[in-house]
């Protein structure tokens, strides 16, 4: 019965050994966000890109903050997020850079079509959020460390209340990302904040539609930082910057353009454009 | 309803023509499940047959352990080996982290102690069994450690699916060490968990459809073998 | 099968064991010769299996010593026990008759043979690719006997080898045994069955409490024992 094992079961082990041995493929790691990857952007772009260069782009989507984290830590060639302030920090502490602007897009405030606060149609957001507030009607918050989290922490300081108050009560943090936190929304018939792009190509929307959008104070930069290949040697440097340069060359900001969803654009391309000022 | 039945259309759909999508996922799960299979039955097995013959001081202490490790959250043995395998972590040069290696890992560290535990179970109370029988024909407890593993084959196997099974439905760890990367790291479990995030229901009731296809097929499996065990154990 | 170095006679000295505390066997000194079968007899409890076990080394005493015509390793593999309840291998007829030759060196083509040959000495031949737990018990025992015989020892303790068998089995397992004795092969075998000790011995071994009160020809003990416990056991009194 040893012959057994030997003839028929070892084979089989060794052939399962094997599979895992991966073709070496040329290829890059970028750590992004839930907002590029579940928006379907990367789908719609990335295959360019590794038509043009030969290089293949593994996207691991986390919240902004995680991604950079993934950055600190080596575990990425390249970071795309979408924090100014704390993409910044991750330059000055080191960590990579330098940190080029590649497009925008903007959040919107989403809500159920009841509208409990009544906040449809106001052009203020802060006004919005007050009135979020006064009522207690549920807020979903990302509470994930993300930039649409950043975002929404520096709008509720805008509109001089502190959610914090409110936490567990009207005020929701599920520390998710964007998909899951607006599938808690629908469930839940609570306002949130959300990026537009997520928002066009979530499925899930029940009666939740907009109610806020197009304020200034709603833009959402995305900007895009090689990870310091002196700090972590095995980054690849030479493929990374090449993405980079990609993404901010007239080819990669048309196909950034060119991706709808129903005819609708999600990100606009602005490398070419001094960065605004939010 | 309406909504479910729908996406139950569509996701049979997906199945049916063989969505090349859904067949990558499909492949990619089973092919880091079986390795993690195969890695952790290498271990799992003689540690568990040897759990069941030596006696050493200690061993209770070690039982105790692997079934603590049974219940390991997949989640917290994702956190650690996303800790070893990073580029900053003591195990990074080898780059792992963000591969299918690395998913492998995970989930053979998940199922090693599953399988050293039942394997002890299962052979434990065959060595009390032959114990006395086997060092009448000469054979301690190390050469009876062979002679378990193969007259516990069929047992073994229901042993060895359970295994499988919990390594392809896990989603926790390999999310954290594989990164869900599309075309390259993302499986069954992490596809679910991303389109349902991402609200497409179909997609993720289709992958959910063929994970639970594989589960309930790997349990009628067990079932057969469980026969074919009771026809030899008498 | 007699060779120079023979494991028989087998003699012990002082032998005793105790197991928690409680004495089981004391003070066993006795001489085992080549020959027709020995058969221990006594009460339950008398210390028959235990004694057993201590000849065939399953056991350690806790004083006096086993003392064999050889070295011990020859002796090791010159002997085979078969239990009351035969633990059966998971694995067809012929793989469990295979198994111990397999532990003791035996040639491959040699192990097929002797295997064959065992197989058809209790009768199951036919039964050679079933799995060995499907057969009936008292299959099982005859099984059991033929892994035993195909080791060819010198030296077989049996176990209370009918004890859970009905008369047709019991019948079939006490011709295996004479079979075996027939060919030379010594047997030292317990039973409380007299009327079994009767058909098969060639000498008695009489235990009571742990200690051998008798050993002496059958013939001679049945006719007459010597001591009046002996007596008593044999009128079928409880002599506990």
């Amino acid at each position: 019965m040893m012959g057994i094992f030997r003839r028929g079961v070892l084979p089989v082990l060794i052939a399962a050994f094997a599979l895992p041995a991966l073709a070496q493929e040329r290829s890059i790691t970028v750590a992004s966000t839930t907002s590029t990857e579940q928006s379907g952007l990367f789908g719609h772009i990335l295959p360019i890109f590794t038509r043009e260069a030969g290089i293949a782009v593994r996207v691991v989507a986390l919240g902004t903050g995680q991604a950079l984290d993934v950055g600190r830590r080596g575990d990425a060639d390249v970071v795309f997020v979408h924090d100014r302030a704390a993409e910044e920090r991750f330059v000055t502490e080191g960590f990579g850079g330098p940190r080029r602007h590649v497009m925008f897009n903007d959040f919107v405030i989403t809500g159920p079509a009841a509208d409990p606060a009544r906040i449809a149609g106001l052009g203020d957001t802060a006004e919005a959020l007050r009135r979020i507030a006064a009522t207690r009607a549920p807020f979903i918050s990302r509470g994930d460390r993300s930039g649409t989290h950043a975002a929404e922490l520096r709008l509720w300081q805008l509109a001089g209340i502190d959610p914090g108050s409110g936490r567990g009560q009207w005020y929701r943090e599920v520390g998710q990302g964007m998909g899951p936190a607006l599938n808690t929304a629908a469930a839940q018939g609570a306002y949130i904040l959300a990026d537009r792009a997520t928002w066009l190509s979530f499925r899930n929307r029940q009666d939740q539609r907009i109610l806020i959008g197009g304020d200034t104070r709603l833009f959402n930069q995305y900007g895009v930082m090689l990870v310091n290949a002196q700090r972590h040697p095995h980054v690849k440097a030479a493929d990374g910057q090449r993405f980079i340069d990609w993404l901010l060359s007239p080819a990669g900001q048309a196909a950034i353009a060119s991706y709808r969803i129903n005819g609708e654009q999600l990100f606009f391309p602005n490398a070419d454009k001094p960065e605004p000022v939010s | 309803m309406g909504d479910l039945a729908s996406a139950f259309r569509t996701a049979l759909g997906l199945i049916l023509s063989l969505d090349p999508a859904v067949l990558a996922i499909v492949t990619l799960s089973l092919r880091v499940s079986l390795s993690a299979l195969v890695l952790a039955a290498l271990i799992g097995l003689p540690m568990g047959a040897l759990l069941a013959v030596a006696r050493f001081p200690g061993r209770g202490s070690v039982i105790t352990l692997i079934n603590a490790l049974m219940g390991l959250p997949p989640v917290v043995a994702g956190l650690l080996i996303y800790l070893l395998l990073s580029r900053s972590g003591p195990l990074g040069s080898f780059g792992l982290l963000f591969t299918p290696s690395a998913m492998i890992i995970a989930q053979a560290v998940l199922i090693t102690p599953i399988l050293a535990a039942l394997t002890r179970q299962v052979l434990e109370g065959m060595w009390e069994e032959y114990a006395e029988q086997l060092r009448s024909f000469g054979a301690g407890p190390w050469r009876a450690v062979p002679t378990l593993l193969w007259d516990g084959r069929f047992m073994l196997l229901t042993v060895l699916l359970a295994g499988f099974g919990r390594a392809a439905a896990e989603v926790g760890a390999v999310m954290v060490v594989g990164g869900n990367i599309e075309g390259f790291t993302r499986v069954m479990t992490t596809a679910i968990a991303l389109e349902t995030s991402k609200g497409d229901l179909p997609l993720a009731l289709a992958l959910g459809v063929v994970l639970m296809a594989i589960v309930l097929g790997v349990n009628a499996l067990a079932q057969g073998v469980r026969g074919i065990a009771a026809r030899w154990a008498g | 099968m007699r060779t120079p170095d023979s494991i028989l006679p087998l003699r012990t000295e002082g032998l005793a064991f105790s197991a928690g505390g409680v004495e089981i066997l004391c003070d066993v000194s006795l001489t085992i010769t080549a020959g027709a079968p020995t058969l221990l007899i006594g009460a339950n409890g008398a210390g028959k299996s235990v004694l057993l076990r201590l000849l065939h080394g399953l056991l350690k005493p806790s004083a006096g010593r086993v003392f064999w015509s050889c070295p011990a390793e020859h002796a090791a593999r010159r002997q085979a026990m078969v239990f009351q309840r035969p633990v059966l291998l998971r694995r067809s007829v012929l793989g469990n008759t295979l198994y111990p030759m397999i532990l003791a060196g035996v040639a491959r083509g040699e192990r097929e043979a002797r295997a064959a040959e065992a197989l058809a000495l209790v009768g199951l031949a036919d039964r050679a690719a079933d799995p060995a737990r499907k057969l009936s018990v008292g299959q099982q025992q005859r099984l059991a006997l033929a892994r035993a015989a195909a080791l060819q020892p010198e030296l077989l303790f049996l176990d209370e080898p009918s004890a859970s068998l009905d008369p047709a089995a019991t019948r079939a397992v006490e011709e295996i045994v004479l079979k075996l004795a027939a060919r030379g092969t010594k047997i030292v075998m317990t039973t409380h069955d007299l009327a079994q000790a009767r058909r098969l011995a060639g000498d008695i071994l009489f235990l009571h409490r742990g200690s051998v009160l008798e050993q002496a020809p059958a013939e001679a003990f049945f006719r007459q024992p010597a001591s009046a416990t002996a007596r008593a056991f044999l009128r079928g009194e409880l002599v506990w």
